[in-house]
Parts: structure tokens; sequence; C-alpha cells
């Protein structure tokens, strides 16, 4: 690596905002060599992302350089015009976008899309190009590219626009590709197909590449290098390998701590500090009667056999006992949402019981469940924890909802005693109760949802995906504060998400979905170690792997 | 091919749902007449009549029948073009309206058509250029669009252009008196005359159009500019120009196919609305200028009640607005893919 492709030099980068200006990135230096991939790593706020849109030179209106360089093979990019820019951008630099379904324009046919890039850069005549736009479809691996040329972002899968939003990018060979958060949101299984279609691609193009994520795991399992972010600075830079296997400093060690991997447990994610003043937890747990019963549930979209009609969910059973909690694992479309929401009475069931507390809530109709007896005893945390809290209200007022709807004998003065108290169980300053949802962080509004939903102390917690859109710090705590209540309140749960190893961390038993059926259920343990079916391994094998530590070895010794 | 046989099924399928709302629309049209205070029939009749006589016109009227035996019998009438004849001019309502709409029309369109051809370039380039001197200008105009009423600016400009400087003609009307009017085969004075090639009439049938259409489209402007401003504002802060840009397009690629063509549809719908807006404003300037229009036709026959008038002006305007959100679906239609996808 004598000299980089890219090269930044102590850059700095200042965000002018109503409160003055912010300084995003600090000093920062890192180097791109040919062919390398280099990742950079960190949480929400780390600067990352705004790091790669200096190099494009697409910041916003708000952001300016404010000091260092940016040197890309002999071009000063950092001071370069607009016009010369628009030559490197996509030629020589280009960039894949996190939420690919967004970063297609909507209104314009996908391979017009790929078209419009292979013109601006002279890599195809208007004659040619539908031609060449289609073989970049192909080279993306987007099956019958002839027929998807004419289609429109909307009419794909998450996946699938992923897909054309790399040859978008590498349609006329760039050498440098920037890939931020390239996976984040979509299934294990499609972001392992889109992380080696990338890889296999720029290794065949001969590229360099940086890759932006927050998932450590991801980072080492397919970077040559890796550059931990906190805060705009860089906290340490080293080889993928070296700095998983002996990270040196403390941050990153606490990163690698909080991201679940297959054998940690759910305590070992928190800082140390965290992790001493935790409760402890019972080692042995005995479920006790069974608390929900699903037996037959089906859920049928549309006239059958009519056009566009679709069977969600297949005769499905199961079981939760009291105390315990069951896994619901799938991709995306496989069912698991539909049965969470039949479950929580949100959507009318097609046939089937869902025996509650022995009681049947399936033939309640969805819009008349919320005045039911048992509405309280049931309640759900939702993905999005800024979405699922109303702007206009407090966190004290978000939480005293339910209480307000469903616990009519309590005073106002008893209801406000308990928003404390749940504010209290939560973890949840008692001077942030008065805050509006854009007033506090990710991890204070998953807080939020889950107080509310604990208010009436429900017998069965739905959570689904709750920690999806937070940090993995963030995650730590939350998941460990979520196995705390189970324990203090003795509530059961039904877990719905994607990600195994998170699920594996707080789930007694787990159910694999796929197209509306279960296809392995099992224990924990024996279900992620054994998997039975080819599913569950396909599954199991598209969670990213980190170049093999000596850790799983060591943790065992200890 | 198939595309475009898929369009094709989209916008007759839209045209068909404006079946129901046109049956409505007469409906509530044919009631609307016969809730309004006042008996026809004596005021058809004259002030000497007599009740035997009264009851005379109303049986020749047909007012004795049932409600649903009029409203049938409207409808036959209205197969045959025949809305009636309006008491206050003495002529056939349908002859009224044919007259006067397509002056209504000329004025609205025109306005329309200029308030357009100004707003959508300046709220693009406001967006474009945020706080330089033209997105200033952008929100002067948008705050004078809306803040000045209509019969206001009219009467300004008709002070300053036709009092003070005399470069506009008197505003009488149509057409100067000393003009014969073309042959009329749209109805539209400016289209006539280019059909008969007569370029004088047209100039001064221009001459006369200008300071209305002016005093309605500063009324128009304002929410389109507003409107595309906003639009552009969101295309451009979206992602896909983000990648668009990141892909290296240029400018005016980007400008134009990206974020234009998005913000667009917004603005599409709010020409549908302005459209509206500008209907009811028409009355004030139709007034202020003497301009011939269904407007101040209405105006009088509502003051007489004159009922099948109103009726007849009624249906029009109904009428007129169902082709016109027809015709916006339609744009809609055909610039955005996902719409009518979701069912």
């Amino acid at each position: 690596m004598s000299v980089p492709l890219l090269d930044i030099n102590r850059l700095s980068i200042d965000f002018v905002t109503r409160n003055g200006t912010v300084r995003a990135i600090d000093d920062i230096s890192l180097a791109v060599g040919k062919g390398e991939t280099l990742g950079i790593v960190g949480e929400s706020g780390s600067g990352k992302s705004v790091t790669s849109y200096a190099v494009m030179r697409i910041l916003d209106r708000a952001g300016r350089i404010a000091g260092g360089s940016i040197q890309y093979g002999g071009v000063s990019l950092h001071k370069a015009k607009e016009r010369d820019l628009r030559d490197i951008r996509g030629r020589e630099i280009s960039m894949i976008f996190q939420n690919p379904r967004a970063a297609l324009n909507p209104i314009r046919r996908i391979g017009q899309q790929v078209a419009d890039v292979l013109i601006q850069h002279s890599q195809a005549t208007r004659a040619n190009a539908r031609e060449k736009a289609i073989d970049m479809l192909r080279a993306v691996k987007i099956r019958d590219p002839e027929k998807r040329y004419e289609a429109y972002p909307y009419e794909l899968s998450g996946g699938m626009c992923q897909r054309v939003v790399i040859a978008i990018a590498l349609a006329c060979k760039p050498r440098l590709l920037i890939a931020d958060e390239p996976t984040t949101g979509l299934d294990v299984t499609t972001q392992k197909a889109v992380m080696d279609l990338i890889m296999e691609l720029t290794r065949e193009f001969n590229m360099s590449t940086i890759l932006i994520t927050h998932d450590l795991g991801l980072a080492a399992a397919y970077c040559d290098r890796l550059v931990v972010m906190e805060k705009g600075k860089v906290i340490e830079a080293n080889g993928a390998s070296e700095l998983f296997h002996a990270p040196h400093e403390a941050y990153t060690r606490q990163l690698l701590q909080a991201t679940p991997h297959r054998d940690s447990n759910v305590r070992d994610l928190l800082p140390d500090e965290l992790r001493k003043e935790a409760i402890s937890l019972p080692a042995q747990r005995t479920p006790g009667n069974p608390i929900l019963s699903v037996r037959h549930l089906r859920k049928q979209f549309g006239k059958p056999g009519a056009e566009g009609s679709h069977l969600a969910v297949k005769d499905l059973s199961f079981q939760i006992r009291e105390g315990e909690s069951l896994g619901l694992v799938g991709e995306s479309g496989c069912g698991k949402s539909t049965t969470s929401a039949m479950v929580m009475r949100l959507l009318d069931t097609s046939e089937g019981e869902i025996e509650f507390l022995g009681e049947d809530i399936a033939p309640v109709q969805a819009s008349k469940f919320a005045a039911h007896p048992l509405r309280g005893k049931l309640q759900m945390v939702f993905q999005d924890p800024t979405d699922s809290l109303n702007p206009r209200w407090t966190a004290a007022q978000s939480i005293a909802d339910p209480l307000n709807r469903l616990a009519r004998d309590m005073d106002s003065k008893a209801r406000e005693q308990r928003v404390v108290e749940l504010a209290g169980l939560v973890g949840l300053p008692i001077n942030l109760l008065n805050r509006f949802p854009h007033q506090l962080s990710g991890g204070q509004k998953a807080r939020v949802g889950i107080a509310r939903a604990i208010a009436l102390q429900p017998k069965l917690l739905i959570l689904d995906e709750p920690t999806a859109a937070l940090d993995v710090s963030v995650q730590a705590v939350v998941l460990n504060l979520l196995e705390d209540l189970k324990h203090r309140l003795g509530m059961s749960y039904l877990f719905i998400s994607h990600d195994l190893n998170v699920v594996r961390l707080l789930c007694d038993r787990i159910m694999v979905m796929q197209n509306g059926e279960v296809v392995e259920e099992d224990n924990a343990s024996e279900l992620l170690d054994n998997p039975k079916t080819d599913y569950t391994r396909s599954l199991l094998a598209a969670i990213p792997h980190p170049p093999e530590t000596g850790k799983s070895a060591e943790r065992a010794s200890v | 091919m198939t595309a475009a046989l898929e369009k094709l099924r989209k916008v007759a399928l839209r045209l068909l749902q404006a079946v129901p709302t046109v049956f409505g629309i007469l409906v509530v049209c044919f009631l609307l007449t016969r809730a309004l205070p006042g008996d026809p029939a004596a005021y058809f009749a004259g002030d000497m009549a007599d009740a035997e006589s009264i009851e005379e016109v109303r049986r020749t009227m047909g007012l004795d029948q049932s409600l649903p035996m009029q409203f049938v019998s409207y409808l036959k009438d209205l197969a045959q073009g025949n809305l009636g004849m309006a008491i206050s001019t003495g002529q056939p309502v349908t002859a009224e309206l044919a007259n006067r709409l397509p002056a209504s029309l000329e004025l609205t369109l025109g306005a329309l058509v200029l308030s357009f051809l100004i707003a959508v370039p300046l709220g693009v380039l406001a967006a474009t250029r945020p706080n330089t001197w033209i997105d200033h200008l952008c929100r002067f105009l948008v705050t004078a669009g809306v803040s000045l009423p209509t019969f206001f600016t009219g009467l300004a400009l008709m002070y300053v252009f036709y009092y003070l400087l005399d470069w506009a003609p008197a505003p009488m009307g149509r057409l100067d008196l000393m003009f014969l009017p073309p042959e009329p085969i749209t109805g539209f004075l400016t289209i006539d005359a280019i059909i008969a090639g007569d370029w004088e009439v047209l100039r001064a049938a221009l001459a006369q159009l200008a300071l209305p259409t002016i005093t309605l489209a500063l009324f128009t402007l304002a929410p389109i500019a507003r409107m595309t401003r906003a639009a552009m504002l969101q295309a451009i802060a979206s992602e896909f120009v983000r990648t668009a840009r990141a892909a290296g397009l240029s400018g005016r690629r980007v400008l134009v196919t990206y974020a234009f063509r998005n913000a667009l549809l917004p603005v599409v719908t709010t020409l549908g609305m302005v459209f509206s807006f500008v209907l009811g404003a028409n009355v004030l300037v139709e007034k202020v200028f003497a301009w011939p229009g269904i407007g101040s036709f209405a105006v009088e026959a509502l003051v007489v009640s004159d009922y099948a008038a109103v009726q007849g002006f009624v249906l029009s305007m109904a009428l007129l607005f169902v082709a016109l959100n027809l015709l916006i679906d339609v744009i809609y239609t055909l610039i955005d893919p996902r719409v009518g996808e979701e069912a």
C-alpha cells in the first residue's frame, strides 16, 4: 500500500444548525489502498456516514468541510469544482445507500435509472444504453433482466432494489465503492446475498471498498481493515482480525461485547460496571401453565383463488407457558407479523382458536377487542420506538395512556404515582417524563414504549423486533431490561425477530416460520446448535461470521 | 405495448367511476332548486295573474306533478339539451350558457396557463436557490397573491394601465365595439380569430383579455408557486436525488428527471384545486371588467330567483369540476405508475 487510492488527512466537518456550529467530524485521518476493503464501524452519530458524504462531496447545505484534505488518485476532492466532481462521482467513486427502495426514483423505470448513469458517463449511447443496462442488471443477478428493466421500484422487494442500486453504482466500473449500511433493514439471508454480491463484483472489477456499518460482526466478516468511530473521531484502526481479537480501546471492547454472537448470554452484552449491578437471573426456569394456546390459526387475505389473494398463515398451532419466552423467527413475508397481529387481536382471523388465559379470543372482532376485559393482559412493544409514540405527547402522557383507558378505577393521583413507578421500573429518569419524543434518545424512547406496555401488568407481552432500530450498546441495555422485567413481573414473551443471535439471548423456545408455516420448533439452544431443517440451517449460515476468534474457547473456560 | 394498454384500461376505469358522480350531481341539482324559496309558477305568471292562471302555468311547467315525475321529465328535457328558459334574459338557458361559458373559460384557462408558466419556474428556482433574491421574490409574490383580493387588484390594474397609462383598452367586455367578432366556432374569441386569420381581432381580443387574466393569474400564482417550492425542496432532499447525485448525473438531469417529475405530482393536484377557486373568484373579476361570463350571469339569475338559469349554471359548473378532476386523475395515472396499484 505505497500510495493509497483514497487518503483522508486530518478532515474536519462542521454543520451549521440553529444552535450554532456543530463539529460532526473532528480531525480524522484514514486511507484506503487499491483493492482493499475498509470497514468503518460506529453507532449513530459517530460521523461515519458524514465522512462518506464528504468524500463524495454530497453533504447537504448545512455541512461544510472545515479543515483537512481528501486526496483521491491525485485529485484534491475537498476543493474540487462541482463540474469536475460530476465526472468523478459514479465513474471513479460511487456509493450504495441504506434503505434501497427510497434510494431509487419511484416514478422511473429501474432500467432507465441504470441507463441514465451509463449515458451520463459516456459508457453507452442512447442506442445501446438499454442493452448495456440489461447486462448490468444481469451482472447483479436480477432474474429476467429484460423484463425487470421495465419495472418500477415499488414492484420489487427490498433486496432486489438494493441490487438495482448496486447496478447503478457499479455501472461505470468505478475504482472505489462506498457502501453505507447497504444491508440494514434487510433479512439475514438477503443481507448475505447482497454482501456476497458486492464482494464478488468489487473483486471482479478490482475495486476498493469502504463498508460503513453499525454491525461489527458484518464488518469483520467482509473487511480487511476496520476503523472504529465515535462522536466524529477515529477511536481505533487495525486489521479486521486483529481488531476483533485484541481490541486496544475501551470503546471498541464495549462495542464488541455488546454485539450478540453465538455464545454470549444476555448479561455478557453489558459493560462491566452495569453487569456488576444487574440482578442475578435464576439458572433454571420452570415454566408454569400455558397462558396462550393457539390452535390451527389461519389467515387468508383476499378471496381464496382470486387474483392477489394470499394465505399468510397456514394452520399454525403453538403454546406459551407462564414465564416463558417464545421466539418467532423468519424472513420478511413469512407471516410472523400477521401472526402477532392476530394474537394481539389487531387483525381478524380466518380460522382457528386463540385461547388466552382460558378464553378463546379469536371470535372477538379486532375492532371490539379494545373493550375486552383481557385487553390489559396482552400488550405489545413495537419495532420503531419513535414512530410508535405520539409526537405531541410527553413521555408521561404516553405511559399513562393505557391507565387512562383501561384502569378506570384508579384516580388521577394513583395514576401519576404509577407512571413514576413504571419509569423507575424501566430505568427512565423521572426528570425526562415531561419530555416529548423528539427530545429523547432512541434508548429512552424504547424505555417509554416498554413502560407503556407493562403499565397494566400484562401476562403476555408481544415484542416485535423491539431493538431492531437501536444501536448495539443501547440494544444490550434494552435486552437486559426486558430480561429483568420478565423475571420481576412474571410475564411471558412472544419475541419476534429476524436476528437469531438476539432471539437466542431472550428465548427459551424458538419457532422458525417460512411461508406461513412453522418449519421447526425446539428449545433455543437445541434449535440453534443442532438445526434439523435446511431452512433453519440457511438462516444460521447467513449470519455474518467474523474471523474465528479464540474467544469462544476462552469464554467456555471462564 | 401491453403497458400502454394497461394505462388505457386504468384511464377507462377512472372514466367509468365518474358516472355515479354525474348522476348524483343531477339529483342534487334538481332538489336544490326545488328547495329554493319562492313560487316559480307565480313568478312566471306575472304580477297581474290570478290564482287560476298561476295554476295554469303550474300545470304547463309540470310543477303539479310528484317530485320523481318532475325529475324524470327534467332528465328527458336534459337529454334533448333543453335546460328551460331564463326569465331574466328571455333566452333558452342552453343558448345563454353556450354563449357565456367560453368567455369564462377563456379567461380562467388563460389565467391558469399564465400563472402556471410563471409560478412553476419561480417555485423551482426558489427551491434550488434558497435565501437568494429569487426565493425572496417568490415569497413576496406568494404573500401578495393571497392577501390582495381580486377585485382590488383588478381595479388597481385598471387604474394604472387604463386610466393613467392608457395602455389597456376600456374594460368593457371581450372585444372592443370597433371590431366585429369572428365566426364563432369554439366560442374562444382568440382561437376563432386565429382560425379566421383575422390578426387585428386577435390583437384586440388579447388586449381585452390582458388585464382580467393578469388579475386572476396573480391570485392563482400564490398556491401554485408555494406548492412547487415545497414539493421541489422535498424532492431535492430525498434519498433518490442523493443517489442520482452520487452517481454523477448532470445537474439538469437530477433536477428535471429526478426531482421535478416527482415534485410535479402535488403541483398537479394543487392546479385542480386552484381551478375551482378561480371559478369562484371569476364572478368578481367578471363584474369588475364587465366580462360577459357565466359568473355574472349566475349572480343576476340568483338575484331574481330564476331557477332554470341557476340550475343550468350549477349543473354546468359541477360537470366542469367532474371533467377537471377526471383530467387531473388521468394526468396523475400517466405520470405516477403507482396510482391504482395498491388495491
